[in-house]
């Protein structure tokens, strides 16, 4: 594998992230020093200026922007805890410590910058990812980690106190979770050739017991739900770095389609942010013409998730691309939604031995 | 009041009958009354030769007299003008209508000054009066007296005469009533606060029955003008004075008659007058029927030209003093006086003089607190029923940026020759509206510039808050910032954070 390539690939990373939040800095310094109020400018991120950019497929911030000033009485604290939140962060990442969105809430009462609530200093750290450019997880600040990968990768830890060590994702049966520690290794070589991205804990461990991965030769994500930040971040990487085609694997219903849409095409909340959409994985079920196609057992939909569904059909991810749009109506037809297990009644091994090949085949 | 029908009875008799219309209601209120009927007497005493009023009250346990009274001694001194000896035993001994043909204004609520107390006195305890006065003249006078009640005339028991070495003037009262001072307690103290409000240049000391001392020491030894005395004007008479004016008048003829014995009337106002009523100016007063004196009295009320009574009759406090009394017995972070112009009532002269204190130890209530005086004595009864409470619950107070959960007291003080109490009781103005127009404009007068007050404090109040959200902010940018870009030395800010004192920053 190309080991020197992703190498450089972090640490550049790092140190732009690190460079970044000292230019922010000194641009304060230098407004200070002058005499006058620090003053920055930002891309707004309220709704009217998301839009959906066909060409990244994700969404985009529009040219509206906002400016907040010291000068303005109304902006002064929350400018202070920007500020606050730039050092903070770039305490964490010099030092190469990580923290959670509470530890920022709570470390923030050091410094008397109290904030009102925990969604205060979370829009906080947010304004900083639009000012910077950079995701939380680029400044160590991590959410609790619930997602985990597994299969034959060798990744090369930065870490402090494991620089250098290094570890393969198969060497334990239950996954290895996607934390701090593995976002910031280097990939040092690997044999699959395709990532799939599976919704649910209970289906990923069937996979691995079933040696999906050594079948398939694939690496193994479990994404816990909808998938965090720096998973999905991870999956970009995967894709970007290795050229690993990925696969999605959900439930049967708006909502795991829509996990599979948000790995792919990112969120709106994410919209300063880049990379951590991977446009080209693929969604490969299960679908509604599956539960047609496959019998399977189902539930009928309810009524959140119709209105669900008629949300979805609108949404720019969805309107031009006709795979989607033929699901959502089928879904909408049949009204009947179904989860992976419901492949369970054709025996436990049936969904890897016969659904999988086919499907990957099918969105190959 | 129609005296002339129960001058039959002896006045003591009257009153002995009638006690409740004089506020010695009942034990707590009798104490009460007592004190303060003594109190105006000396107050009055003092100011009438302008000399700042030294007031020593002290009540003492004598013993118990039923379940809930007891018997005390009261004993009030005073460093007033003194009393000619000839004239005390009749002062405190015989109740008295005083011939009203001159007026001006007065405290004395009935006019009976101390006598009524001592009558009360005497009635519940049997106990005789003793009453000790110098003029400041080379002798003191003691007497210990007691009142036929049935002859309305003073039983002297005793005289003493003293050589007054040190030219002592004034003059102490002491006498033994029944009362309830527990229940009396809260109204007397508040009385005296009052009293010591709406006279600052009075010392007053009371000593109350457990030797607890209370003491309200004057700010000010500037006082008030003193009333003139003054003619009663035409549109205040009634038949009662007019038949007493002609019983008295050394006149033979009408112009006369008019010129001499009523206010702002001269010549040529009494012959206009005589040629509206159509009464022919030969007559002589005297003859006149009972018919013409009531036709006198409706014509004197519904000729337009007589002049508005002047108001040199009338001592109000003026807004220094009205001022300093605030200040002190209410010690507010702010006050404002406003003094209304004289203005008249059926005749009456009368002055509205308010005062508003803000903050400071000015209680938060929830409303509103607050102070009526008539002609200097405080009125502590019957609050809802007042003019000046009607009016001030009826102000729109918003626009004044005032609230009633705000600490703000009002003071509004009436000065009369004839206070337009509503009842006997007198406690409280009657709404009448050229009163209630005054101190309406009274109250809108002060609450502008309470509200001018008001704002300018919410004013320094937002812009201190500012600059201490600035003060605190910057600094801390400047240390981040630092810290961030990996420099050593601070920005310097101080300019910044002047600018925002300076110029205020911008806000939208």
């Amino acid at each position: 594998m190309e080991q020197k390539k992703t190498k450089t690939r972090i640490l550049e990373r790092k140190n732009e992230v690190i460079s970044g939040l000292k230019s922010f800095g000194t641009k304060l310094y230098d407004q200070l020093d002058q005499g006058v109020f620090p003053t920055i400018n930002m891309p707004s991120r309220s709704t009217e200026n998301i839009n959906y950019d066909p060409v990244l497929r994700q969404f985009i911030l529009g040219d509206k922007s906002v400016s907040r000033s010291a000068r303005n009485i109304r902006h002064v604290k929350p400018f202070t805890q920007l500020a606050w939140a730039a050092m903070f962060s770039n305490e964490l990442t010099t030092q190469r410590k990580t923290s959670t969105l509470r530890d920022v809430y709570y470390s923030a009462q050091a410094y008397e910058m109290t904030f009102t609530d925990q969604q205060e200093s979370n829009n906080i750290i947010t304004d900083l990812e639009t000012v910077t450019g950079y995701s939380r997880e680029d400044f160590n600040i991590f959410p609790e980690e619930r997602s985990a990968v597994f299969g034959d990768l060798t990744i090369e830890y930065t870490v402090p106190g494991y620089e250098g060590r290094t570890m393969n994702l198969t060497s334990h049966p239950d996954g290895v979770l996607i934390g701090p520690a593995l976002t910031s290794s280097e990939f040092a070589g690997t044999s699959a050739d395709k990532v799939i991205a599976i919704e649910k804990g209970g289906l990923f461990t069937r996979f691995i017991e079933e040696n999906v991965h050594r079948k398939h030769n694939a690496l193994l994500v479990m994404t816990g739900g909808q998938a965090p930040r720096q998973t999905r971040q991870f999956i970009r990487r995967l894709h970007d770095e290795l050229n690993l085609p990925v696969y999605i694997l959900t439930d049967g219903d708006p909502w795991g389609m829509h996990i599979a849409m948000v790995i792919i095409a990112g969120s709106a909340n994410a919209a300063h942010l880049r990379e951590l959409n991977t446009p080209d994985a693929k969604w490969s079920g299960v679908w509604a013409t599956d539960i047609v196609n496959y019998k399977l057992p189902t539930d009928p939909l309810d009524e959140v998730d119709i209105k669900r569904l008629y949300e979805l059909q609108k949404d720019p991810r969805y309107k031009d691309d006709p795979l989607w749009q033929r699901e959502i109506k089928t879904f909408l037809k049949i009204k009947r939604k179904a989860e992976q297990e419901a492949f369970s009644r054709y025996g436990l091994t049936y969904i890897v031995d016969e659904y999988l090949p086919t499907k990957l085949e099918e969105t190959k | 009041m129609a005296q002339a029908t129960f001058e039959e009875i002896s006045a003591s008799d009257f009153f002995y009958r009638n006690r409740d219309i004089a506020g010695f209601t009942n034990p707590s209120r009798a104490i009460f009354a007592a004190i303060r009927e003594l109190v105006e007497n000396s107050l009055d005493a003092a100011e009438s030769l302008k000399i700042p009023p030294d007031v020593y009250v002290r009540l003492s346990f004598e013993g118990e007299a039923s379940k809930d009274t007891q018997i005390y001694t009261l004993r009030v001194e005073d460093n007033g003008s003194g009393i000619q000896p000839k004239h005390i035993p009749s002062a405190f001994g015989q109740v008295l209508f005083g011939s009203k043909y001159k007026l001006k204004q007065m405290r004395g609520t009935f006019g009976l000054g101390g006598k009524m107390a001592v009558l009360y006195g005497q009635i519940m305890t049997h106990k005789p009066a003793y009453i000790t006065s110098s003029t400041g003249a080379a002798k003191i006078y003691s007497f210990k007296l007691m009142i036929d009640i049935q002859r309305n005339r003073p039983i002297i028991l005793d005289r003493k005469v003293l050589i007054n070495k040190e030219q002592w003037r004034g003059t102490i009262v002491e006498f033994s009533l029944e009362g309830d001072y527990l229940r009396a307690m809260p109204k007397i103290i508040e009385y005296f606060k009052q009293t010591a409000l709406v006279n600052p240049y009075a010392n007053l000391t009371f000593v109350d029955p457990k030797g607890r001392l209370y003491k309200f020491t004057r700010a000010t030894t500037h006082m008030p003008e003193p009333p003139k005395e003054t003619l009663p004007h035409p549109y205040g008479v009634d038949v009662e004075l007019l038949q007493r004016l002609i019983q008295v008048t050394p006149y033979k003829t009408m112009p006369e008659f008019l010129k001499h014995h009523f206010h702002r009337v001269g010549d040529i106002t009494a012959q206009k007058f005589l040629d509206f009523s159509g009464l022919s100016p030969s007559k002589n007063p005297k003859k006149l029927s009972h018919e013409e004196v009531v036709k006198l009295m409706q014509m004197l009320k519904r000729f337009k030209e007589f002049l508005p009574p002047d108001a040199s009759c009338l001592s109000p406090l003026g807004e220094e003093l009205l001022k300093a009394g605030i200040v002190k017995e209410l010690k507010p972070e702010y006050v404002v006086v406003h003094q209304r112009k004289p203005a008249t009532y059926a005749g009456h002269p009368f002055i509205i003089e308010l005062g508003i204190a803000y903050g400071g130890e000015v209680p938060k209530k929830g409303s509103f607190v607050i102070y009526r005086f008539a002609n200097k004595i405080p009125l502590l009864y019957d609050e809802a029923s007042d003019v000046s409470f009607k009016v001030i619950n009826a102000m729109n107070w918003r626009r004044y940026k005032a609230s009633p959960d705000m600490p703000i007291a009002i003071v509004v003080h009436i000065c009369s020759t004839k206070v337009p109490y509503k009842t006997v009781g007198k406690e409280f103005i009657a709404d009448r509206p050229e009163v209630k127009r005054e101190v309406a404009n009274a109250l809108r007068e002060a609450g502008r510039q309470l509200q001018h007050f008001l704002s300018r404090r919410e004013h320094v109040d937002k812009e201190r808050k500012r600059l201490s959200i600035f003060s605190k902010y910057l600094p801390k940018i400047a240390q981040f910032s630092t810290t961030l870009a990996g420099k050593e030395k601070l920005p310097d800010i101080e300019r910044l954070l002047k600018s925002v004192q300076k110029y205020g920053a911008e806000e939208d």
